[in-house]
């Protein structure tokens, strides 16, 4: 009766956004070369088209010229030799101050203007670019919002927000140029990991509305594998080692390097890509925290009165009066229907009744999943990590 | 020695004419001032340039350790001697001893300025000029300030040496003083001096906090705490 599919579609993040593609640029690096003038080569040959719209992740250990890549394309570094694309047109015809307030940057401390207030912060590539001063101001308080801060945070200074707050005006401020190209070096790797998914998550959710051309260094593969629609990974050296989505990546590493930086478990987080689509979620027994509970010899999951899990309560298991939260045991991972396949094998795996949870968008229960029917699933899909 | 001191800061002769503290005060307080404008004229852009471009630190740094070892009496005297003119000797001398602590807030001040602030700075578009005006000098402005405090402090102290030259300003009690053995005089032109140096000192202060961005002294309290947490 609660057989639920998942909605394999919204494993697609969204990826195609209204205004995709409209207006945004792809770039271009043509045998491109950096040899910084101490002799070491930080770029060797990368040749790479990164397609408008999309989000392309440099990733690779670190001082396998990410950054100096990245920079090459704003001009905070000059290439020694090659050629770099921007919507066509080679970035050394522009100049290069006017070229960099078209181009949103973000960096890993955000390095905000501490003598300036976040508003103002926001506002200064449309100040820069001779904007109104209420035009700019306006504009700014719009970004904030569009990256999820309240409205009052514009009065404060930086000093006066947490890491994952700063991150976010970064954003904002990048933003507020407007331009159909983002770059991002590192943006998240100061802040902490809940916080960090926060920032991945809100990341994703911004692109789909706007549909920008995302440049994204990290040296984290699995933010790379979460965030890109293609992956280029890097050694050492600068060379380029593969450039493709990052299923293929995971999947079909070019080589040892690739296959040792994208690590161990790859295999498991390929299960990322996939679609629980055709998991079956079954019912199961329920109980509601705050009503007596009755008896029975099966596991049975407590509920709220919202239909929210709660816990567990074991088999057999007696209860004075009406069940409190204390009766109970505590559960596993829930799995949000419609999110991929991995989430619904770690729900069943940390299940103590070794049933997974499956909950809807508004987190109320509808049903469980086991360990066994996610694996017919996977097994039945070889070539299933797709996206 | 108490009494005596009493005595002289008593007797209203001391508070009048040519010889009396107002005067002396004011021309001290003139050297002073006149030094401190030209010295900072002279450093502040060269601590600019260098902190902002990065070229020429070593250079800097070596030469105001070579100013800071020249005895100023002995530099005074010299220019005297070379310029046979008391008053441009003394300001020379005073505006020499200036410099390198000016020079030193303000670079170091350009220095302290975050690399990812200046790398953002740049990143968003702003030009060279921009980027030094709006975002590193505003930052810088409490270590090029404190620059200025010290050449101050250094300044009212050394102004005194003028005296030696034949001009005047409270060095003139010290030795006058000395001349007629005069300690309650000698002892007044010491406690004159520190009083002006805290004053001032203390008017430099509210001058600080008045200019300092408010943004700048909460991220100069939020890094105290983290170091003393
Ligand atoms: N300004 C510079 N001068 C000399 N070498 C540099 C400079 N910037 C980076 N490098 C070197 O170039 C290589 C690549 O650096 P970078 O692009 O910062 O790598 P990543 O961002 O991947 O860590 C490293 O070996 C680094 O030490
Ligand atoms: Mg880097």
């Amino acid at each position: 009766m609660l057989e639920r599919r998942a909605f394999a579609a919204d494993l697609d993040y969204g990826r195609a956004g209204p205004s995709r593609g409209e207006w945004a640029m792809g770039i271009e690096f043509r045998g491109v070369t950096k040899k910084y003038p101490d002799g070491t080569v930080a770029v060797d040959d990368l040749n790479l088209t990164i397609e408008d719209g999309t989000i392309t992740v440099f990733v690779g250990p670190s001082g396998c010229g990410k950054t100096t890549s990245l920079r090459m394309i704003n001009r905070m570094v000059e290439p020694t030799s090659g050629t770099i694309l921007l919507d066509g047109a080679d970035v050394r015809d522009s100049d290069p101050a006017l070229l960099r307030r078209g181009i949103g940057y973000v960096i890993q401390h955000a390095g905000l203007f501490p003598h300036r207030t976040v508003l103002s912060n926001v506002a200064t590539v449309p100040l820069l670019s001779g904007w109104e001063k209420r035009k700019a101001r306006e504009r700014a308080a719009e970004l904030l919002e569009t990256v999820g801060l309240p409205a009052e945070l514009g009065k404060r200074y930086p000093a006066q927000l947490s890491g994952g707050q700063q991150q976010r005006v970064g954003v904002a401020r990048a933003l507020a140029a407007d331009s159909p190209v983002l770059l991002m070096d590192e943006p998240f790797s100061a802040v902490d990991p809940v916080v960090r998914e926060g920032l991945q998550d809100e990341l994703l959710r911004l692109q789909s509305q706007l549909g920008k051309t995302i440049v994204f260094v990290t040296h984290d593969i699995d933010e790379a594998v979460r965030l890109g629609d293609k992956v280029a990974v890097l050694r050492v050296g600068g060379r380029l080692a593969q450039y493709g989505t990052p299923a293929d990546v995971l999947r079909h590493p070019v080589d040892d390097f690739v296959a040792g930086f994208v690590g161990k478990d790859r295999g498991y987080r390929g299960l990322s890509f996939l679609s629980a689509g055709d998991v079956l979620v079954e019912d199961v027994p329920t109980v509601r925290v705050g009503s007596a509970p009755g008896e029975s010899t099966d596991w049975r999951l407590a509920v709220n009165d919202e239909g929210e899990p709660r816990g567990w309560l074991p088999p057999s298991s007696t209860v004075d009066g009406d069940l409190s939260e204390s009766d109970l045991l505590a559960g596993g991972s829930l799995y949000q229907q419609g999110t991929p396949i991995r989430g619904a094998l770690d729900a069943a795996l940390s299940s103590p009744a070794s049933l997974g949870v499956v909950v809807d968008a508004d987190g109320k229960a509808i049903g469980v999943v086991t360990a066994r029917q996610v694996l017919d699933v996977i097994e039945n899909h070889p070539q299933g990590v797709t996206r | 020695m108490i009494g005596e001191i009493i005595d002289w800061f008593t007797s209203s002769a001391n508070w009048q004419g040519a010889d009396g503290v107002p005067t002396r005060v004011l021309q001290h307080l003139g050297y002073v001032l006149l030094a401190l404008v030209l010295a900072s004229v002279i450093a502040v852009p060269i601590g600019l340039y260098v902190g902002h471009t990065g070229r020429g630190g070593v250079l800097l740094v070596g030469s105001g350790n070579v100013i800071r070892a020249l005895p100023t009496l002995g530099l005074v005297t010299f220019l005297f001697l070379l310029f046979t003119d008391s008053d441009v000797a003394a300001i020379i001398g005073l505006v020499v001893l200036a410099i390198p602590p000016i020079l030193a807030g303000t670079y170091a001040g350009l220095q302290a300025v975050d690399r990812a602030v200046v790398d953002a700075a740049e990143g968003m578009g702003m030009r060279g000029g921009q980027r030094l005006w709006q975002i590193e000098v505003p930052i810088a402005l409490p270590l090029v300030l404190g620059g200025v405090r010290n050449a101050v402090l250094q300044l009212v102290a050394t102004a005194a040496v003028a005296a030696y030259v034949g001009l005047g300003g409270l060095g003139r009690y010290l030795l006058d003083g000395l001349a007629i053995l005069d300690y309650g005089e000698v002892a007044a032109g010491a406690i004159l001096t520190a009083l002006l140096a805290i004053v001032l000192d203390v008017v430099l202060a509210a001058v600080q906090r008045a200019l300092v961005p408010r943004g700048v002294r909460l991220a100069e309290a939020g890094a105290k705490k983290e170091v003393s947490a």
